[in-house]
C-alpha cells in the first residue's frame, strides 16, 4: 500500500482518515515481549514474560509501581514507559498529597489517555511508543486498563499485549468465566499460561517472568523472583495450555491487516531478536 | 566570530525572534503569572486587610454512633450590627459531607462555589465515586495553608462532617491557617470555649454519643451561645449527616429562658 506520503507527520491524516505515526507506534508495542493482566473479584494480577538482550545484561523490569494501589506493566520503548512512570507517580502522589486518598483507577487512566492523546495531535510531537496494563484496586474493586499509544483507554477483564499476544489472548478469552473466583496464585499461573502460548520457538525451560499483584488489602508489590520462580512450578504442574501451538494460523496474527512487512506471515523470531547495541525499543 | 563577541552591546531588536529559535508571537508580551495579590499595587503599594467584614459566628460539631451533627445559628453580622438574620451557614456538600462555616462570609461563599464546582466535576465523571469528608477536609487544608503562606488568607474557620465509605463518621476542624483537627467535638469561634468543654463533660467513655444525646447537647449549646455570645441570634440550623442520608433541618428557635439574669450579681 502507498501510504508513505501521509506518514511523515503525527498531524497528518490519510485519505482513509488514518494517522500512521500513530499506528506506527502501536507497532512499537508489538516489539516488546508479552505482558498479561487479568482480574478477579478482589485482585488484580499483571504477568509479564521478560527476556534479556544478552547473556550478560540484566533482565529488564516490564512492571512498574506507581503507587501503593496502582502498577503498571509496559510493552514497547522502555525510555518513554520511564517517562509516563515518572509522570503517573507524580499525579498519584498530588491526588494523595490533596485528598488523602487514592487515586480513582478510572479517573487517573483517564488523565494518562488525555496526556498521551495530545502527543497524537501537535506538530512537534510524537506518541508515545509504549503500551501498558494498569492494574489496580481502588474503591471500585479490581481494574486492568490497557492503554495504548494512540491514546485509546480500554477497561479490561483480562488483555495481553506485545509480541504475539493474540495468542494470550485467545487463552484468556477461552477461560475467562474462571478468573473471577480464583485466588491470586492461580490468577498468576492463568497468566503464565497465557504467555505460555506467546512464545514462538523459544524453549520453555528458560522461561523468566516477572509477576505483581494487587489487591484487598494487599498493597501493589512486584513479586521477587523467588515467588516467579514457584509460580512458573505451580503453572508447569498445570501442564500445557489446552489449545494449538503458537505456528497455527487461525486468528494468530497480531496485526489487523497485512503486516509492515506487507506479507501477513506471522513474524520470524530473528527479527525480534535486537542485539543490545542497536535496540531502541525494550522488551 | 566568537572573539568578536561583545557582551555588552545592546541587542540588535528587541521583543523579536531570536536567530533558531520559535518566534513567540505575542510580541514578547508574555503574561505574567502573578499571584493575585502582587497584580493590583496602587501607587504607594499595597495594603490588604486580613479584617473580617461580614461574618459568621461559631459553628459546632458532634460526631455520635450513626453520624455527625453541625450546628450554627442563622446570623451573618456585619461587625455589631446584626445584618443578614436568615442564612444557612451549614451547608449540604453531597450526600456523604456537611460543611458548617464561620468567619467571613464573603470567603466562606467563595469557597463554596469551589467545593460545588468539584462536586460538578465529581458528577461529571459519571462513576459514581463521590468525595469523601476526609479528603474534603485534606483539600481544604492545603489551599488554605496555601492562601495562607502567601498572606492572604481566606478568613474563614469550617467545620467539615460527613460519613466515611465504610459507614465511619468523620469530623474535623479546618480554620484560616490550615490547621486540621479531628475529634469528636469540634467548634470554632465562641462555641470552642463555650460548648466544646461543655460537650466533653458529658462524654461517656470509651462509647460514642447516642443520636439523642448529640441533639440535647446542641441544644444545650446553642441556648448557652445565645446567652453569651453578643454575635448569636436565637435560630440556628442543624446539619445532620447518617449513613442513611444527609440534610439541614431547621430553623430551630433556642429555648431561652433569661428568669436566670436576676440572680446574677456582678459579673
Amino acid at each position: 500500500m502507498f501510504r508513505n506520503q501521509y506518514d511523515s507527520d503525527t498531524t497528518v491524516w490519510s485519505p482513509q482518515g488514518r494517522l500512521f505515526q500513530v499506528e506506527y507506534a502501536m507497532e512499537a508495542v508489538k516489539q516488546g515481549t508479552v505482558t498479561v493482566g487479568l482480574k478477579s473479584k478482589d485482585y488484580a494480577v499483571l504477568v509479564a514474560l521478560c527476556r534479556a538482550s544478552s547473556d550478560v545484561d540484566s533482565i529488564q523490569r516490564k512492571i512498574m509501581s506507581v503507587d501503593a494501589h496502582l502498577g503498571i506493566a509496559i510493552s514497547g520503548l522502555t525510555a518513554d514507559a520511564r517517562q509516563l512512570c515518572h509522570y503517573l507517580r507524580s499525579e498519584c502522589m498530588a491526588y494523595r498529597h490533596s485528598y488523602d486518598t487514592e487515586y480513582p483507577v478510572r479517573r487517573f487512566v483517564e488523565s494518562l489517555g488525555n496526556k498521551m492523546q495530545a502527543t497524537t495531535q501537535s506538530y512537534n510531537r510524537r506518541p508515545y511508543g509504549v503500551g501498558m496494563l494498569v492494574a489496580g484496586y481502588d474503591v471500585k474493586g479490581a481494574h486492568i486498563y490497557q492503554v495504548m499509544p494512540s491514546a485509546t483507554v480500554l477497561n479490561c477483564k483480562s488483555m495481553a499485549i506485545g509480541a504475539r499476544s493474540q495468542s494470550a489472548r485467545t487463552y484468556l478469552e477461552r477461560n475467562l468465566g474462571n478468573f473471577e473466583n480464583c485466588d491470586m496464585d492461580e490468577l498468576i499461573c492463568h497468566g503464565i499460561q497465557a504467555i505460555r502460548g506467546s512464545l514462538g520457538t523459544e524453549d520453555q525451560q528458560d522461561l523468566t517472568i516477572n509477576a505483581a499483584v494487587v489487591g484487598k488489602d494487599r498493597p501493589f508489590k512486584v513479586l521477587t523472583d523467588s515467588d516467579n520462580q514457584r509460580c512458573l512450578m505451580q503453572a508447569k504442574g498445570m501442564g500445557q495450555p489446552s489449545f494449538i501451538d503458537a505456528f497455527s494460523e487461525k486468528g494468530m496474527s497480531d496485526d489487523d491487516e497485512q503486516g509492515p512487512s506487507g506479507s501477513g506471515v506471522p513474524r520470524d523470531i530473528e527479527s525480534d531478536d535486537i542485539g543490545p547495541s542497536e535496540s531502541t525499543t525494550g522488551p | 566570530m566568537l572573539n568578536n563577541y561583545n557582551g555588552m552591546a545592546q541587542p540588535l531588536w528587541q521583543n523579536g525572534p531570536a536567530p533558531g529559535e520559535f518566534y513567540n508571537f505575542t510580541g514578547g508580551q508574555t503574561v505574567q503569572k502573578l499571584p493575585r495579590e502582587l497584580t493590583t499595587a496602587g501607587p504607594y503599594g499595597t495594603k490588604r486587610s486580613t479584617a473580617a467584614i461580614t461574618t459568621g459566628s461559631s459553628v459546632l460539631g458532634i460526631r455520635y454512633d450513626g453520624g455527625v451533627m453541625l450546628a450554627a445559628d442563622t446570623l451573618v453580622s456585619y461587625g455589631s450590627l446584626a445584618r443578614y438574620q436568615n442564612i444557612d451557614r451549614v451547608f449540604k456538600i453531597n450526600k456523604n459531607i456537611l460543611l458548617g462555616g464561620s468567619g467571613d462570609f464573603a470567603d466562606i461563599q467563595s469557597i463554596m462555589r469551589n467545593i460545588d464546582q468539584k462536586m460538578i466535576e465529581d458528577q461529571c465523571y459519571d462513576d459514581n465515586i463521590e468525595m469523601k469528608p476526609k479528603s474534603l477536609a485534606s483539600w481544604m487544608t492545603r489551599v488554605l495553608y496555601n492562601r495562607r503562606s502567601r498572606m492572604n488568607p481566606l478568613y474563614i474557620d469550617v467545620v467539615v462532617g460527613g460519613v466515611e465509605q465504610n459507614g465511619t463518621p468523620y469530623l474535623a476542624n479546618v480554620d484560616l491557617r490550615g490547621r486540621a483537627y479531628e475529634d469528636f467535638v469540634v467548634a470554632t469561634g465562641f462555641a470552642r470555649h463555650l460548648a466544646v468543654p461543655l460537650v466533653r463533660e458529658n462524654k461517656p467513655k470509651d462509647k460514642e454519643f447516642t443520636a439523642e444525646e448529640a441533639s440535647q447537647l446542641i441544644r444545650k449549646c446553642m441556648e448557652v451561645l445565645y446567652y453569651r455570645d453578643t454575635r448569636n441570634s436565637s435560630t440556628y440550623t442543624v446539619g445532620v449527616c447518617t449513613p442513611n442520608g444527609c440534610g439541614v433541618e431547621g430553623p430551630y428557635q433556642v429555648n431561652e429562658n433569661w428568669t436566670f439574669a436576676a440572680t446574677i450579681k456582678g459579673y
